[in-house]
């Protein structure tokens, strides 16, 4: 692929998932995996999640971030450039129209059908990415991975801890686990 | 000059909103509401709602919001100029640092046991929002308030996505259509 092909690939795809992702930065993510993951093959699912951990524990709004991160990856300075300007312009655009007549909008009963549907397809959508990257994430047969699996998910969905601490926590075990183990091998 | 103030407040908005939209939101009604009075307070509810129902982070769409109530279209550029550039600056270094260092034994550990703890937050954020769907809320579920509809729609779209490989975003707006249809009828 060209380099210019490249960007345009780049801009048009972050500006078609921003213009239909609804909720948090955890959904754009899910889609920008479908699309550069699975579709373009541009990174890998690992890529992905580390993407993912490095967007959420940085300040600022998590798609921006993971614009940025996956732009510069693909591009450098110009992929990030038009990785974030296709992740912006559409809210900018449609929030400048909205705010015009919200009122009317937010009242809308069509508006909150279609929006109600919607958050059944997001939930399907992010339930599915989330199960493949789940599947990369914990190889079989690797007990620790399940078990960080586990008590990230208890501590975030019945807990509600801070994300960016679990972030925090879980690299901080493996770095941990690391050192010891290159410790362990150089006395051996 | 108001451009300038909507761009500095809006970049202490992105620099210090660590861990998304929930986190933003009570520093976006601080610079809004209570610092600069761009906004009152039931202008930022409804912010929030349309913010909600509206694609996009949540800071962008608050940036354009109060910038066009404040000053219009310029003022909402300035506010989201101000909202990104912590980020850029910032997350470039470390994608630098990740690219550089990512194959140093400790960030290779610490990686390892990131992905699962990721892969549960992603998870999480899904059941979450399935519950939400399902049943109006996230935290109160109740047997009473379960929508079958949104439940057999969260399920198609499951199968279509997983099974059949369709794209999420034509998934979603049949999901959307599906809905719309069935409430108007």
């Amino acid at each position: 692929m060209s380099r210019n092909r490249k960007l345009l690939t780049l801009f048009l795809s972050m500006l078609y998932i921003s213009a239909f992702t609804f909720g948090g930065g955890f959904v754009i993510v899910t889609f920008m995996k479908r699309r550069f993951v699975d579709q373009l093959h541009w990174i890998d699912e690992k890529e992905m999640l580390d993407m993912t951990a490095l967007a959420q524990s940085a300040p600022g709004p998590i798609a921006v971030n993971a614009a940025i991160l996956l732009g510069r990856k693909a591009a450098g300075f110009s992929g990030m450039m038009a990785a974030v300007l296709g992740t912006v312009i559409p809210p900018v655009a449609i929030l400048s129209v909205v705010s015009l007549f919200y009122r009317r909008f937010s009242e809308s009963r069509p508006v909150a059908l279609l929006l109600k549907g919607m958050q059944a397809g997001v939930a399907a959508v992010i339930l599915d990415a989330a199960l493949s990257l789940t599947q990369k994430a914990c190889p079989a047969g690797e007990w620790a991975h399940m078990l960080i699996l586990a008590g990230a998910f208890a501590a975030t969905f019945f807990f509600h801890l801070n994300v960016v601490w679990i972030i925090l926590a879980a690299a901080l075990l493996g770095a941990f686990l690391s050192l010891r183990r290159g410790k362990g091998e150089k006395e051996e | 000059m108001i451009y300038l103030r909507l761009f500095w407040s809006f970049l202490q908005i992105g620099l210090f909103s660590i861990g998304g939209g929930y986190a933003a939101i009570p520093l976006i009604r601080a610079q809004t509401v209570d610092l600069q009075h761009w906004l009152t307070a039931d202008q930022f509810m409804n912010l929030a709602a349309i913010a909600e129902m509206t694609p996009g982070p949540i800071a962008i769409n608050a940036a354009t919001f109060a910038g066009m109530q404040v000053a219009g279209l310029p003022g909402a550029l300035s506010a989201t100029a101000g909202c990104i550039l912590p980020s850029l600056v910032i997350v470039s270094l470390l994608s630098y640092l990740y690219t550089r260092w990512r194959e140093l034994p400790v960030l290779q550990g610490a990686l390892k046991t990131l992905r699962p703890a990721v892969a549960a937050l992603i998870l999480a954020a899904g059941v979450n929002m399935l519950l939400q769907a399902v049943f109006g809320s996230a935290s109160a579920v109740q047997m009473d308030s379960v929508s079958w509809l949104q439940a057999a729609l969260a399920a198609a779209a499951f199968l279509a996505l997983r099974k059949a490989r369709w794209s999420p975003i034509l998934t979603m707006a049949l999901c959307g259509a599906v809905s719309l249809l069935a409430g108007l009828i």
